[in-house]
This record gives structure tokens, C-alpha cells and sequence, in this order.
């Protein structure tokens, strides 16, 4: 077990080093300038912002100096259009609203989606799993950008309470929330069905039923267990995505997350806070993988010996 | 161990937190009075202000949306009229005063200015924040601002180091001299830019030198200001929010306590947030906004002329556009009352490049209608279109210009049988294809800094960073030479206007549309005027509460 994980680890670090050396040189084979403005800058003023940033120098002097400020001083440079502002207090102010937002969404996610796919498996081809269904399926099918404005409207100016847009109170939570749960909650309902279903025509789920053992038992006890592992593989990433922001939620609900940093980064061709958010994202794959990895040995008892 | 049952309780747990966290959010934000009412009752005013600024240091920063926080922290020697659109000596001078040629421009200042750590403003902040802007090593993209100074140019191209050689001059602790490169009757307008506003010498030397890139003076914890207003607190992406200067000159004469800016960039979540009482005032408001506000709340919508111009470029250095016969027959087939009526909202067609301010009266460009244009294209060896190459028109990914690049697109077909294409790029490398003369026609606008037509005339001049056609007409360079030593503005604006009649001819550019700005405000808000530039001065403005 300890093998696995520090053999896992392992892999996370050369997986991050592959990552970050690919998001250097493809971030500057990008067509554009960090400097390309529709006021043109005069020239002697782009050679002094050029030899600020140290974007004069060679690429492959630029890659050396990047890795020794990220491995010796930790330090994931600074924005090129910001003059003073780190590429790290970027992500040190954008990732906790993130991750608030993340945590209440995926809750919402497995809130809905868990027992919706659950109940449609265990009432399989009547009316109640055809409406599950159908709602998962427009759940995948509908983007957040039209879930996102339609309950802005319908909940957010209807109700007083709620906001439709912003970040400055707890009521503002909600929309953002539930734009990106409902999502995940439909993706989740599918594959807790599918595990379920799986796991229900299995031989021991027969026995139980044989042994007289009551249908809710059967399914708490022995079919949970087994017909959630498509589920728990998928929250993994799906939670590492959330935390990390997404770009329409932030941008519909004025939310001061990490998603919009992402897009207009690569838009504004800021290398750095590109590479630190695309290591950063790594990282937080990387650990959502291993952590998933373990949760998927907790419910199959056949992984822990393999 | 994980265990079923373990995981199960951690679902069931989570599922509560959730239901807990919403059900106290919903708590919590109860509130009996929208955001706009408490603010209004508070004296803040809530601006939506399209994205987060790229700084505060008036001498880095370049855009509109920076300038609007900018007014609030620093001010000038003059600013701008809240009701007209004219400077007023309100600003850190008492008085600003040209000699007879308006070469000559002495600025007193006042004697109780005070930046907001208590420290006076003097003559040599000025001349400091002038000579940093100016220093090549700082590599300010605004410095042309200041050109208008003698000897600024050279300073900052770096043929002399010696900041003497500008026309910069401390008189005494409250005087300052400028001396200009020529008659400048207009110059109180160029003051009003943000790029003339002085900066602490005192804190920006503190934290670093004269001309050092990512000083930190202007982070929230150093910054020190000398406008009606101060820093309060800057979140990224979140807001900036500016509270009172109580060492401002005139402090008590400032209604706001303060101004948050909401960087916001999706118009229409605007626009919900404006219709949902939490903002004053938007940045803007899109066309289909512009409509529904007319029907369901017209008090609301301001539509106001701006000194903006929308057009397309054509590369002069290409052919066939190298040929003033094709550019003119594509520019006479554009029904540019049809575009202004079905794609814009507010805006008037252009038939020059400036559009109309003060007493200037820009040439207007002749109608020469659909069968001149035909025949126009005929001489340049294009009958009916017949062997015309297939073009592309350059746009950046925004809707507003991907529908007007449609519409010319359909009037050329039509009216002179020529098929061009549409090329989307996502903006930094739209940019760069122009830059680069990489491209056939490109979409563009333009808005003016100054309220003055050199601001829209002299970009087209060769080796002007902002021309980008690549069309250069010597006639046109020496009447805006003349222009620039001309005392008397009526015979000025004729050199200009003659200028402006050769460039409207040659045609380098595709005129469209004179812009307007389209905004919501709410009812609360008094004493925000329309103005050109949209620089309202925001220590005039009052929230009134509603009944």
C-alpha cells in the first residue's frame, strides 16, 4: 500500500515536470505577444518591458531561469501586464473562492446525483427512472451558460434574497453552486445507475435476495458498495475541476474565481500565470487521482492485493 | 479503512453541510433593501467597470477602464467641467495660465495641496512625475502624451539624457513652467489626461527609482494619492473600492464617501446585476439590452455621443487595395444607415474620421453613389468584379464586428459582385496580424484621449504605431506640421479639416460609424452629466435614496 502511493507520487512528480515544460515552450510557440496592444507601444518602450519581464532573453535561457525561481525560491513569477502583482497571490486570492465554490457544488452533485441514479437503477424501466434519466440527460446535454442566466433570472430577480451575480455575501453562494452541481449531478446520476445496475444482476445480490434479506438492506449494504466505483472514479477529477474554477460560472455569476484566469491568461498570452495556474490545476489533479485512486481500493477489496 | 458505511455518513454529511450552508445563506442574505439602497444610503456608488484594471500607476497604465478609477485617486492640474465639456482650474493648480501664443503655460498651485499621507503637493512632483513618465527606462506606453511639451519627444527617444532640454520648469515650491513645442490654444484639454496627473516623489522614490517597471508604490498598502478619494481595498478580480481623501484640497466639498468598481466583464451579467439593484451604474449595455430598456424602462438607458469611431482598415500595401479607385468603390457601396440602425444602437454614420466636437466640423466625405463605384472598380480592371481576389476581412472574436464584417460582406456581393471572406482571430493575434500588416481589411475603432481632432489625425501619419495600413501621404504629414505651430484655432482647424478632406479621399480606412455610449443608470444617481469622453469628475455626484 505505502509502495503504491510513493510509487504513485512519484509518477505525480514526473507527470508535473512534463507539465510544466510542455506549458512553457507551447505558451510561447502561441501566435501573439503579451505586449500586443490596440494602442501599439513604441518600440523603445517594449525593449524596457521586455527586459523587465526577462522575455528579451533566449527561450531556452528563459526555461532555466523559470525552473530555477520555481524549484530554488518557489516563486512562480510575476504577471507581465500587472506590473507588481505574483502569479502566486493570484492564485492565493482566486483559489479559496474556488474551492468554496467546488466543495458546495460537489456536495450538491452527490446530493442529487447519488440517490437519483441509485433509485433509477433499483426502479429500473418504470416511470421513475425514465424521469431520472431524461433529467440527467438534459442536465448533460443543457451548458452552464444556459443554466447558468436562466436560474440567474428565474431565482435571482424573482428573490430578493438572492443575488444574480457577486461574491460578497453567503447568499450569493447559491446560483454559482447550483449551476455547477447540477451538472455534476447528472453526469453522477449516470454512472451511479450504470454501477448499480452492474452490481444488482450480480450472482451474491441474487443470494441475498434468496436469503429473504430486504430489498433496502440488499441495496445499502451489498450493492452501494460495488455499483459507486464508476461514481467515486469520476469525482475525483470532476471535484479537481470544480475547485479550480470554471471560466462560464465565474464569469456569468461575477464570481472571483480561478476559471476566468485561466482563459484570459491564455488570451492575454501571460505566460506566467499560465504556467503557474497550469501547474497549479496539475497538482490538483494529480492529488485528486491518488486520492480517488485510494477511495476505489476502499470499495474493491481485489485492488489492494493487485 | 474506508468502509461502505463510513462513505455513505460522508455523503449524508455532505449532503447536510450543503443543505445547511444554503439554508443559512439564505438566511444571511435576507436583506429588506437591495445592494444599490444600502449603498445609496451609505454614499457609495456601485460602477460596473468592465474588467480588472492593469494597474494604478497613471504612468503604466494605457485604458479607458483603468482611467475611470484613476479620476477618482489623482488629480491634475485641471479637471474636467461635471457639466460641460471643458476643463475648470479645479484640479491641484488654482490657476493655469497661457502666455499670448499659448506656448507659454504657468500653473500655480495650490498652497492647502496635500497628498493623502499629509504631505504637500508641490511644483516638483510635477516636474518629477513628467520626467518619469518620460524617462525611456520606465518605458511608459503613454508617453506621447506629453509630447506636446518641447523637447519631450527627443528625451524619450532617448537622443538627449538631459531632463533640462524639456520644457519642464520649477518656478518655485507652487509654480510650475511648461513650456510647449508650439501654440497649444487647446492645451487645458490635454491636462485633463490621466497621463498629466503628478505621482508622489516622495513614496514612488521610497519604494524604488525614478524609472524601476513593478515599483510597488501603487499596491494597496503604499499607495499615496492626491484626489478626492483614496484606496480602501483592491481584491483581484472582485472590486476596488476608494473611500474618501480627507487631506483632499477641497474635501469638504466631496458628496460621495466612496466609489466601489466592479470589474465585470459580461455585459449581460451586468446588466442582470443592474436590473437586480446592485449596481448604480453599468459600463455598458448591449443592443438587445438597449431595446428592452426602451420598452420596459427608458429613464434608465443613456444613450450619449462619444468620441469614438468604428471603420475598417485596409492594408494600402497590398494589392488590390494599394489602388484609391478600389478602396473608394468598397467604401461608396457601404449603407452605413442600415448598419447603424440594425447592428448599433445610438451610433450615427461617419463620413469622417473625427467625429463631431466643439467647433470643428470635419470634411465630409462625398456620396458618389452605386454606379461611380462600379465604375471606379471597372477602371481599376475589376468590371462587375470579374477577376477580383477574394479578400479577407480580419475581424477579432466579438459579435458586434463579426456582424458588420457580415453586412459589408452582402453589400459588396450585391452591389459590385465581389466575394470576400471572414477571418476570426481571437484578439491578441487579430492584433498582431495588423501590427505585422498581415492582413487584407481589418475591423477597428478608435477613441479619442483629448477632445481635440489631432487625437483622431494624427495616428495616420507613417511610422505612427496606430496607423497599421501601411498608407502614408506626405501632403497630409506637412499640413499637420503647420497645424502644430498655429496660434489662431479657426485657421488650425482649417489646416486640420484640410488634413482630415486628403485622408477621407485616399480612403485608407473603411468609415463606418461614429459611436455612442450606451449605459444603465439608476434613478438614485444625480448629477452625472453626459460628457465626450464620459470623464465624469465623481466628487459631484450625489445618490439620492428613493422613496
Amino acid at each position: 500500500m505505502i509502495r503504491l502511493i510513493l510509487s504513485r507520487i512519484g509518477q505525480g512528480a514526473i507527470t508535473l515536470f512534463v507539465l510544466i515544460t510542455l506549458t512553457f515552450f507551447l505558451v510561447r510557440a502561441m501566435p501573439g505577444s503579451p505586449y500586443a496592444e490596440e494602442k501599439a507601444i513604441p518600440e523603445h518602450a517594449l525593449k524596457r518591458m521586455k527586459e523587465y519581464t526577462g522575455l528579451d532573453q533566449p527561450i531556452p535561457i528563459q526555461y532555466l531561469r523559470y525552473l530555477k525561481n520555481l524549484i530554488v525560491h518557489q516563486d512562480l513569477g510575476d504577471l507581465i501586464k500587472k506590473d507588481g502583482v505574483k502569479v502566486s497571490e493570484v492564485i492565493g486570492q482566486s483559489f479559496p473562492v474556488s474551492l468554496s465554490l467546488g466543495l458546495l457544488s460537489i456536495s450538491i452533485a452527490l446530493m442529487i446525483g447519488i440517490p437519483a441514479g441509485v433509485i433509477a437503477a433499483v426502479k429500473k424501466n418504470t416511470y421513475i427512472d425514465y424521469i431520472c434519466l431524461t433529467c440527467a440527460m438534459i442536465g448533460i446535454c443543457l451548458p452552464s451558460f444556459v443554466i447558468g442566466p436562466l436560474l440567474a433570472v428565474a431565482v435571482g430577480l424573482s428573490l430578493k434574497s438572492i443575488n444574480v451575480a457577486g461574491w460578497s455575501s453567503p447568499g450569493d453562494w447559491i446560483l454559482p453552486a447550483f449551476t455547477l452541481g447540477l451538472i455534476n449531478a447528472a453526469y453522477l446520476a449516470r454512472l451511479a445507475r450504470g454501477g448499480m445496475l452492474d452490481v444488482l444482476s450480480q450472482d451474491y445480490i441474487r443470494t441475498a435476495k434468496a436469503k429473504g434479506a430486504p430489498s433496502t438492506r440488499i441495496v445499502i449494504r451489498h450493492a452501494l458498495r460495488g455499483g459507486l466505483i464508476p461514481a467515486v472514479a469520476f469525482i475525483g477529477p470532476a471535484f479537481a475541476g470544480m475547485i479550480s474554477g470554471s471560466f462560464v460560472i465565474e464569469t456569468i455569476f461575477q464570481v472571483p474565481g480561478m476559471g476566468q484566469h485561466f482563459v484570459n491568461a491564455a488570451t492575454d498570452r501571460e505566460f506566467f500565470l499560465i504556467q503557474g495556474l497550469v501547474l497549479f490545476y496539475g497538482f490538483l489533479i494529480v492529488g485528486a487521482n491518488l486520492l480517488a485512486d485510494l477511495a476505489q481500493i476502499a470499495l474493491n477489496p481485489r485492488l489492494r492485493k493487485a | 479503512m474506508f468502509h461502505l458505511v463510513m462513505i455513505s455518513r460522508v455523503i449524508v454529511r455532505c449532503s447536510f453541510l450543503a443543505l445547511a450552508s444554503i439554508f443559512l445563506a439564505l438566511l444571511t442574505s435576507c436583506q429588506r433593501e437591495t445592494q444599490v439602497d444600502r449603498a445609496t444610503r451609505e454614499g457609495i456608488l456601485l460602477v460596473g467597470n468592465s474588467s480588472e484594471p492593469k494597474g494604478l500607476d497613471p504612468h503604466i497604465v494605457s485604458g479607458v477602464l483603468e482611467s475611470n478609477i484613476l479620476r477618482a485617486l489623482f488629480e491634475g492640474l485641471v479637471t474636467s467641467d461635471p457639466e460641460r465639456d471643458t476643463a475648470t482650474p479645479g484640479g491641484a493648480a488654482a490657476e493655469v495660465t497661457p502666455d499670448a501664443t499659448a506656448t507659454v503655460w504657468i500653473a500655480k498651485l495650490r498652497s492647502n495641496g496635500k497628498w493623502s499621507d499629509g504631505v504637500p503637493v508641490t511644483a516638483q512632483d510635477f516636474a518629477f512625475s513628467y520626467e518619469r513618465l518620460l524617462t525611456p527606462d520606465l518605458g511608459a506606453k503613454y508617453a506621447e502624451m506629453l509630447y506636446f511639451l518641447k523637447g519631450a519627444e527627443d528625451f524619450n527617444q532617448g537622443k538627449t539624457k538631459d531632463f533640462s532640454t524639456v520644457g519642464v520648469e520649477v518656478v518655485d515650491n507652487l509654480t510650475l513652467k511648461l513650456t510647449l513645442r508650439g501654440p497649444t490654444p487647446y492645451f487645458k484639454e490635454i491636462l485633463k489626461h490621466y497621463t498629466w496627473t503628478a505621482v508622489p516623489r516622495h513614496i514612488v522614490l521610497k519604494h524604488g527609482t525614478i524609472a524601476q517597471r513593478g515599483n510597488p508604490w501603487t499596491r494597496s498598502e503604499n499607495i499615496v494619492v492626491n484626489g478626492p478619494y483614496k484606496l480602501k481595498s483592491w481584491r483581484l478580480t472582485d472590486h476596488i473600492e476608494v473611500e474618501r481623501n480627507p487631506y483632499y484640497w477641497n474635501a469638504s466639498n466631496v458628496v460621495l464617501n466612496g466609489i466601489r468598481f466592479l470589474p465585470i466583464s459580461n455585459l449581460y451579467t451586468e446588466s442582470r446585476m443592474f436590473r437586480d439593484g446592485q449596481l448604480h451604474m453599468t459600463y455598458g449595455c448591449t443592443p438587445e439590452i438597449v431595446d428592452l430598456m426602451k420598452k420596459e424602462n427608458p429613464k434608465e438607458l443613456r444613450q450619449e455621443l462619444y468620441v469614438g469611431t468604428s471603420f475598417f482598415r485596409c492594408n494600402t500595401t497590398r494589392k488590390p487595395l494599394e489602388d484609391v479607385r478600389v478602396r473608394k468603390a468598397l467604401s461608396a457601396v457601404i449603407d452605413r444607415k442600415a448598419i447603424c440602425g440594425s447592428i448599433f444602437r445610438g451610433y450615427t454614420p461617419a463620413y469622417a474620421m473625427t467625429p463631431p466636437m466643439g467647433d470643428y466640423l470635419p470634411p465630409h466625405s462625398p456620396e458618389i453613389g452605386i454606379e461611380k463605384a462600379q465604375s471606379l472598380l471597372a477602371e481599376a480592371g475589376f468590371p462587375n468584379g470579374e477577376g477580383f481576389p477574394r479578400l479577407k476581412i480580419l475581424i477579432a472574436s466579438r459579435e458586434t464586428a463579426a456582424t458588420q464584417a457580415q453586412a459589408l460582406q452582402a453589400m459588396w456581393r450585391d452591389q459590385l459582385g465581389i466575394e470576400v471572406e471572414i477571418e476570426n482571430k481571437e484578439w491578441n493575434a487579430y492584433i498582431t496580424a495588423m501590427q505585422d500588416l498581415d492582413y487584407d481589411i481589418a475591423s477597428a475603432g478608435w477613441i479619442g484621449d483629448y477632445l481635440d481632432p489631432l487625437t483622431f489625425l494624427e495616428m495616420w501619419t507613417p511610422g505612427n504605431g496606430n496607423n497599421l495600413t501601411g498608407w502614408d501621404s506626405p501632403a497630409y504629414v506637412k499640413l499637420l506640421k503647420q497645424s502644430f505651430h498655429e496660434a489662431d484655432p479657426n485657421r488650425r482647424f482649417e489646416l486640420l479639416r484640410q488634413a482630415e478632406a486628403i485622408f477621407v479621399d485616399e480612403t485608407p480606412v473603411l468609415l463606418v460609424a461614429w459611436q455612442a455610449r450606451n449605459y444603465l443608470v439608476h434613478p438614485s444617481v444625480e448629477g452625472w452629466n453626459p460628457l465626450l469622453l464620459a470623464n465624469n469628475p465623481y466628487q459631484f455626484i450625489r445618490l439620492i435614496p428613493r422613496r
